[in-house]
């Protein structure tokens, strides 16, 4: 309690105008910015991988299985920044207990429930079963025994039994896309319901989080199969990499118009909170917006793209344009999260002043922390992809998928 | 049915059979009996143990200081709001479980002067009042009575009285415009002071033709706001003459 | 003071939940012996008792069990008599254990100076508990000027009720809106939603805490502790839903505004004299 007290006596210094007294004390910091990042991640990863099952873009095969792990493994670690938040994480079990049907962050716990247990896991495990059945014969000792739990004692590798995994493996991945958009779209209404506060209330807020949360698992996959392919000295598919560019492309450009749109419609209605709203993106939301998201997160990647479709250039220049535009993006869309997750809170209520956030190294809510957590995943995601290698491409390809 | 289909129903099934059984022993059995709410709460934060007692419960003891404060000019403070809270104090009354405040400070949160205090509140300036020594070496707390010989009106209508010396009226006394005030001063509430009624009033001063100094500001009565009485556009207290 | 000022009836029974005026005189001897059958109970009821239903609870004046189907709790704020001495502030955080330091408030006065150019200056030295200091604006600058005492609303449609995902911050049946110190897993949705910022998170418990209209006293026929200890009467307590309570003649007399009407939280702290200026 001393170290609290310590942070808002400093961070009153900082006040400007006036502020409520109980508003001095920033509810929710860094730890609440990297979920909805995480969870943006998973739906982003997952849509990705629906496109090429669902509507067969063929280019992004390699990328298929990878985007399904690493959904996963973000998807496993997105509570956990949510668990170190709560006053009493022992007791979170009770929004699964007695939850309230009229809250959004209840039902969210519900909706993640469904995603992870009957989307996500599911559409892997009807994906990879054939290969876990043959590997649970053909593994020794440990290994055995994992695979033989993952077959859940299903082990037939019959004409029919394969044909079912198909099918239910599509079927799943058309129902796990309205699930991904309902995932981090509810996670934009928790925010976008809130009336008391006007940065954040909005209409548009479930659908600017869809969509930049599907721009930045595009960026993440791209970033990933770059990354996988160097360190397993594997040559990258290129029509791949170009596909996910242009995606990449495609989708920064619908969610920077919803973006634009959200924008344009405050400016022009110009009520009440717009004085306060525009004296903080000024003054204290001036480098993570206007610099970091807009500038070089929106406009170098988009004009780079652009650049890319228009030129041609050769295979090294596109790889080099592709590795960097992903890591801007990516890094452009958590700070679109930290510009409505702190924005909303960095003015008054009063429409009066604004206050500040001072970011701590050490403690949950510290810096330090939330590395460790946004690690984490990829950490995750080698041991996933070392028990369900991602290379072979997937039931339905027809390159051997023995080797493992 | 095939087999994955068999199994997964399985696995789900029993997912959601422990799920309802968890539920059954780990939901609080107060919980939704009046809402989506532990019941139990409610008594929980009702049975808290209070702290101040209400002023009814020091006149048990105290009469003669209640009887007393009932006609004075703090009939309306509550013992607590300067002693503190009381239960315990009247559960086992002794000198060392009550606040019994002494210097100036606690008078102070009323009486300091703050421009913002209503008008006809009673303030004074801590600096230049009394010096240092306790307010009740003055004034009797359970029968508060204004010093003697002091300016009558700035000691209610501090705020006003220094607009006053601020502006350009600064030279006029509070009973050229207002009257004598007197009964005023003894019913506050029911008695208002008079104010100047005409524009022939003001013009006693400001008129053409005046025999105030020259450095009064003129207007010619006949034409300057001829269909207003001269307070309801200027401010007395505060000239703006021509802003 | 003047005669029918609204605290001349203090002398006698308290007539704060709406109970008859001679109804005081026919129970026990003294208030004082009252109030020790009361503290009697205070031990018994702090003990989470399963099943203890509201009724053993607290013996109104009458005699009868305390019924909150009967209440409908609100309080009036006379923003013309307000001093900003901050006894009330003082108050609740002495009667309610609330955190001494400036961050934590469950109730707070803010001051307000308009300018003659059209500023509004607005501040609240630590929720001004110890009054306020000079403002640094000379009366010259200064074209009106006012107090605001501000609380949790309670409102009927509670925003942060809503938003809870457990169930632990909820509605009375006497229209209280309080929070489960046992249930509350800290999450801070309710204090986002707030759109007055009434709450605030306990920096020890952990969980959600704000005014709670003194509950625990007034469902023993007390006041809150800020309007027991304001020296104007500018806080008003009572029911809003039954005539014969001062908060029914305060809405009655005067014309009422609520704060931030548009968010229809429909709140139960009824203003006179709110300036439009206040948010």
């Amino acid at each position: 309690m001393e170290e609290l007290l310590r942070q808002l006596a400093e961070a009153l210094k900082y006040v400007t105008g006036f502020i409520y007294p109980n508003e001095i004390e920033l509810h929710w910091g860094l730890l609440i910015v990297l979920y909805p990042f995480l969870t943006g991640l998973v739906a982003g990863a997952f849509i990705l991988a629906s496109l090429e099952r669902v509507f067969n873009v063929k280019e992004i095969q390699p990328t298929y299985r990878l985007s399904l792990l690493t959904a996963l493994a973000f998807l496993l670690v997105a509570p956990l920044p949510l668990l170190a938040h709560l006053g009493h994480p022992e007791r979170a079990f009770e929004i699964f207990l007695t939850p309230h049907f009229q809250s959004a962050m209840a039902m969210f716990g519900f909706v993640y429930a469904w995603y992870l247990m009957v989307v996500l896991l599911l559409e892997i495990w009807f994906d990879y079963r054939k290969d876990i059945v043959i590997w649970s014969n053909s593994k020794k000792r440990w290994r055995r025994i994992l695979y033989s739990v993952l077959t859940l004692g299903v082990r037939s590798t019959s004409d029919q039994a394969l044909a079912f995994d198909q099918k239910a493996g599509r079927f799943i991945t058309i129902i796990g896309i309205p699930s991904a958009f309902l995932l981090h779209g509810y996670v934009g209404f928790i925010f976008g319901s809130v009336k008391a506060n006007p940065w954040w209330s909005s209409v548009l807020m479930p659908v600017v989080f869809l969509f930049s949360a599907i721009v930045s698992g595009i960026a993440l996959v791209l970033l990933i199969y770059m990354v996988s392919s160097w360190l397993r000295k594997t040559p990258i598919e290129m029509p791949c990499l170009d596909k996910l560019g242009h995606f990449l492309f495609y989708a920064m450009i619908l969610d920077v118009s919803l973006e634009l749109l959200d924008f344009v419609h405050r400016l022009y209605e110009a009520e009440e909170s717009i004085d306060i709203l525009a004296q903080m993106v000024e003054s204290r939301l001036f480098v993570s917006l206007v610099v970091v998201q807009v500038l070089v997160g929106t406009v170098v990647p988009l004009v780079s793209l652009a650049a890319l479709r228009a030129l041609k250039p050769r295979e090294s220049v596109r790889k080099v344009v592709y590795f960097v535009v992903g890591a801007i993006v990516l890094v452009s869309i958590f700070f679109m999260r930290w510009n409505v997750v702190l924005g909303g809170q960095l003015f008054s209520k009063s429409l009066r002043g604004l206050t500040v956030y001072k970011i701590g190294i050490a403690g949950r809510e510290g810096v330090v922390a939330s590395t460790i957590l946004v690690l984490l995943p990829f950490a995750i995601l080698v041991i996933l992809s070392l028990i369900l290698p991602p290379w072979s491409g997937g039931a339905r390809n027809k390159k051997s998928s023995e080797s493992g | 049915m095939p087999a994955q289909a068999k199994r997964l129903l399985l696995l789900f099934g029993l997912a959601a059979a422990v799920f309802v059984l968890i539920r059954h022993f780990a939901v609080p059995e107060s919980f939704g009996r009046y809402g989506h709410y532990r019941a139990e709460a409610v008594n929980v934060v009702a049975g808290l143990a209070p702290r101040y007692a209400g002023h009814l419960v020091c006149g048990e003891c105290h009469d003669d200081v209640v009887t007393v404060k009932r006609t004075s000019q703090h009939a309306s403070v509550a013992c607590e709001a300067c002693h503190g809270p009381g239960l315990s104090h009247s559960e086992d009354p002794t000198e060392q479980n009550i606040s019994i405040p002494a210097g100036r400070e606690r008078c102070g949160y009323c009486h300091n002067y703050d421009a913002t205090r209503p008008t006809g509140f009673p303030q004074i300036d801590p600096a230049q009042h009394g010096g240092d020594e306790a307010c009740t070496s003055c004034h009797n707390p359970h029968q508060p009575k204004p010093g003697e010989g002091e300016e009558l009106c700035g000691a209610c209508h501090s705020e006003i009285t220094r607009t006053l010396a601020s502006g350009r009226h600064k030279n006029l006394d509070c009973h050229t415009c207002h009257g004598s005030g007197t009964e005023h001063t003894s019913a506050p509430d029911s008695v208002r002071p008079d104010v100047p009624g005409t524009r022939e009033f003001c013009g006693q001063c400001h008129s053409e033709g005046a025999s105030s100094p020259e450095s009064v500001p003129r207007i010619d009565s006949s034409t300057h706001g001829e269909d207003y009485v001269c307070w309801q556009c200027h401010f007395s207290h505060l000239p703006e003459a021509g802003r | 003071m003047k005669e029918d000022h609204p605290l001349s009836v203090r002398s006698g029974p308290s007539t704060t939940n709406g109970d008859s005026p001679t109804a005081g005189n026919d129970r026990v001897t003294t208030r004082r012996d009252f109030l020790k059958c009361l503290i009697g109970f205070v031990p018994v009821v702090g003990l989470p008792i399963l099943g203890l239903n509201l009724g053993a609870l607290a013996a109104t004046e009458k005699g009868r069990e305390y019924d909150p189907a009967e209440h409908w709790y609100g309080m009036g704020i006379d923003v013309g008599l307000c001093i900003g001495c901050g006894r009330c502030v003082e108050a609740c955080k002495e009667e309610n254990n609330v955190p001494r330091d400036p961050y934590f408030f469950r109730t707070w006065v803010e001051r307000y100076i308009k300018t003659p150019d059209g500023k509004m200056i607005v501040d609240s030295p630590n929720g001004g508990m110890n009054a306020f200091p000079p403002a640094g604006v000379s009366e010259q600058e200064i074209l009106r000027t006012f107090y605001l005492p501000k609380l949790c609303n309670h409102c009927e449609k509670p925003p942060c009720v809503q938003v809870c995902p457990v169930g632990a911050t909820f509605n009375t049946k006497d229209g209280v809106v309080l929070v489960d110190e046992s249930y509350c897993i800290g999450c801070r949705y309710c204090i986002q939603a707030c759109p007055y910022g009434a709450r605030y998170l306990h920096p020890e418990k952990r969980v959600a805490d704000k005014c709670t209209f003194c509950y625990h006293r007034i469902t023993k026929g007390l006041r809150p502790a800020c309007v027991e200890v304001c020296p104007t009467s500018a806080r008003i307590f009572g029911e809003t839903r039954r005539a014969s309570t001062p908060l029914w003649r305060f809405v009655r007399t005067h014309e009422i505004h609520v704060l931030k009407p548009h968010l229809r939280t429909s709140p139960k702290v009824y203003y006179s004299d709110l300036d439009s200026e206040v948010r």
